[in-house]
């Protein structure tokens, strides 16, 4: 019996030393999938140049969506020291109380930032957030198939197009499609507006090939499919593989996401959380970064040291009049609001009307 | 005494990583968010009765697929020469060395309505096929991907079935049929229904298969359970209750699948 209890006690003292390695050096970072510039492509490799400038250990965990991400965290099932999530989720964990006040005199690189990204609808009092990259949803088609002149959203409601369109599969982009093509604000949760968005998009759903996330790459650059929406930033990529794509800013406005980084409650490294924020936002690696990436900076100093073909890129950084007044960021809705657009959502696709 | 010992990172494997799970998914499906009893969330998980439902048809004919395509394969594997038998055995699990995610991808292009199947139908001449995005290429993802599942048990308990009983059975005047009905099915049936299990499970549950291949219009019960957690609501108490729905099914149907094996055999012992 006594050997039993030594070998149960041995299994949790292994257990202890294996989670206790995470030390006073070691900064745990939460981000998008192939969201950091790694090495590839002569690029920097950010997460080594930090270890090696401060002697420190990174370690990176890649989200697929930020849903993903709340998921682990609200479960308490992981804790990290810096986390990378877009807008409206930022929102949400402020209204929650999942995030920490950043100190801004850690991070003097902050003069960087361009005015228009302070203070921003989903972090209002600029306290809890410091952006990282952004990016505008458009409409990709393939000018092959083609020919006519596409400005309007209305295009991913054409008839003529029926079984060639890909649509968002999730909610929130899709519902945000309809609302700005009726007009409406993306953040809109008037009943009478929600209504219209919805049956606008039972009537799209018969057109529609298939809703997809990241299978649009593929679909579109073979010429599966030959028009869809999706983020300027991943359309770089599309192109590189098929010259035919196009990308266009709908005249109607879209949605302008921003994905921040922001450090929650209860990281055990906040200095040095900080010091990375800093890092990143200094002019050579958030260039090096950007550029690895494809969105578009917030930086201003990042800005003015990209080449002339990224800089005066249209879909990347189109005139400001534009951005001003016709792009929106998402914000946090009610839990029931999006209950109800979830369920809404899946009578839409699966064409349960 | 030493045998205990030795199962104790078994037993304390299990407990970590099944018996706690499981028993937190009973826990969440009957509280709710200020940990008060509630049945609500059962109640809730009705409004996908017909989702449901949906799910266990598609599982019950790729199930059925795929035991009318190993059948015979399993009972030609088990009857050719040592050395063939390991090449073709390769041939079955090698797929699987491979993530199922992958395999699904895969599919997505190959099906696709430019993709390779039907450029090379459309060069010999026939027409396209059209059946990515609908519940077809939904089934045809489920078979291709649990047939190996259904082949290696048939395939273990066929190789147990002497010649000799078969040539005996052929001696008496058996024909094909009978030979089918009275001898392979009962003497294969354990495998038969470990291969149920096998296929059965993982289809009725699965969500990429339907994502990948169903285009996202056609959503099964797994779709679902994935959106309570990683979905715009985040909701694991409806998430676990509609899960432990779906075990309870499982169950079930299990059970009765079980059921049958053990008549059989009772019956076969009262005949011996």
């Amino acid at each position: 019996m006594k050997k039993n209890l030594s070998i149960i006690i041995s299994f949790f003292i292994m257990i202890t030393i294996f989670s206790g390695c995470s030390s006073n050096n070691n900064l745990k970072i939460y981000i998008w999938g192939e969201f950091i510039s790694n090495g590839e492509d002569n690029s920097m490799d950010i997460k080594k140049e930090f270890e090696n400038k401060y002697g420190v250990k990174v370690n990176l965990t890649t989200f697929a969506s930020n849903e993903e991400m709340y998921a682990k965290i609200k479960s308490g099932s992981a804790k990290y020291d810096l986390i990378v999530p877009s807008d409206y989720m930022i929102n949400r964990m402020i209204n929650e109380d999942m995030l920490e006040k950043i100190d801004f005199e850690n991070i003097p690189n902050f003069s960087n930032i361009m005015d228009e990204f302070k203070n921003p609808i989903y972090d209002p009092t600029g306290e809890y957030s410091i952006p990282y990259a952004w990016g505008l949803v458009g409409i990709i088609y393939n000018s092959k198939m083609i020919t006519e002149d596409i400005n309007s959203w209305y295009s991913l409601f054409n008839e003529k197009y029926s079984k060639e369109i890909l649509m968002f599969n999730n909610p929130r982009d899709a519902f945000a499609i309809a609302l700005k093509y009726k007009g409406y604000s993306l953040n809109s949760q008037n009943p009478e507006e929600f209504k219209q968005a919805a049956d606008l998009l039972k009537k799209q759903q018969p057109l529609v090939q298939s809703y997809v996330m990241d299978e649009i790459f593929d679909k579109m650059i073979n010429g599966e499919a030959i028009i869809s929406s999706y983020y300027a930033g991943d359309f770089i990529k599309m192109e590189k593989d098929n010259p035919n794509l196009k990308f266009v800013l709908p005249k109607e406005g879209t949605n302008r996401f921003v994905d921040s980084m922001v450090i929650p409650k209860g990281a055990k490294n906040k200095n040095l959380s900080e010091k990375f924020i800093d890092f990143i936002l200094e002019p050579e690696v958030g260039l090096s970064n950007i550029e690895y990436l494809g969105y578009s900076t917030p930086n201003k100093a990042v800005f003015d040291l990209l080449p002339d073909d990224i800089r005066f890129n249209k879909n990347l950084y189109p005139d400001s009049s534009f951005l001003d007044f016709n792009t929106e960021e998402f914000i946090h809705l009610t839990d029931v609001f999006l209950e109800n657009m979830d369920k809404e959502w899946l009578k839409i696709k699966s064409g349960n009307n | 005494m030493k045998s205990k010992l030795l199962s104790l990172p078994y037993i304390f494997w299990l407990i970590i990583f099944i018996v706690i799970p499981t028993f937190l998914v009973v826990l969440f499906s009957f509280i709710d968010e200020n940990y008060k009893f509630t049945t609500k969330w059962i109640i809730q998980s009705g409004d996908y009765i017909g989702i449901l439902f949906k799910s266990i048809y598609f599982a019950v004919i790729s199930t059925l697929i795929c035991f009318l395509i190993a059948f015979p394969i399993a009972f030609i594997l088990s009857r050719t020469k040592k050395y063939i038998q390991k090449t073709l055995l390769m041939l079955i699990i090698l797929p699987m060395w491979m993530n199922l995610l992958l395999r699904t991808y895969a599919w997505m292009t190959l099906l696709e309505n430019n993709g390779i199947i039907n450029q090379i139908l459309s060069f010999i001449g026939l027409g396209k096929i059209n059946i990515i995005n609908t519940p077809y290429a939904i089934i045809l993802g489920m078979v291709y991907n649990y047939l190996p599942f259904m082949i290696l048990p048939l395939y273990s308990v066929m190789t147990k079935i002497d010649k000799s009983i078969i040539e005996a059975a052929q001696d008496l005047g058996a024909n094909y049929f009978v030979v089918l009905s009275k001898i392979l099915l009962p003497l294969s049936l354990s495998g038969i229904v470990a291969g149920i299990t096998m296929v059965f499970v993982p289809s009725v549950s699965t969500f990429i298969i339907s994502r990948m291949l169903g285009g996202g219009g056609n959503l099964l019960f797994g779709d679902i359970i994935e959106q309570q957690f990683i979905g715009s609501t985040y909701n694991p108490y409806m998430g676990s209750a509609m899960s432990l729905f779906l075990m309870i099914i499982i169950l079930i149907i299990m059970w009765i699948t079980n059921m049958i094996d053990k008549n059989k055999e009772e019956r076969q012992g009262m005949l011996l």
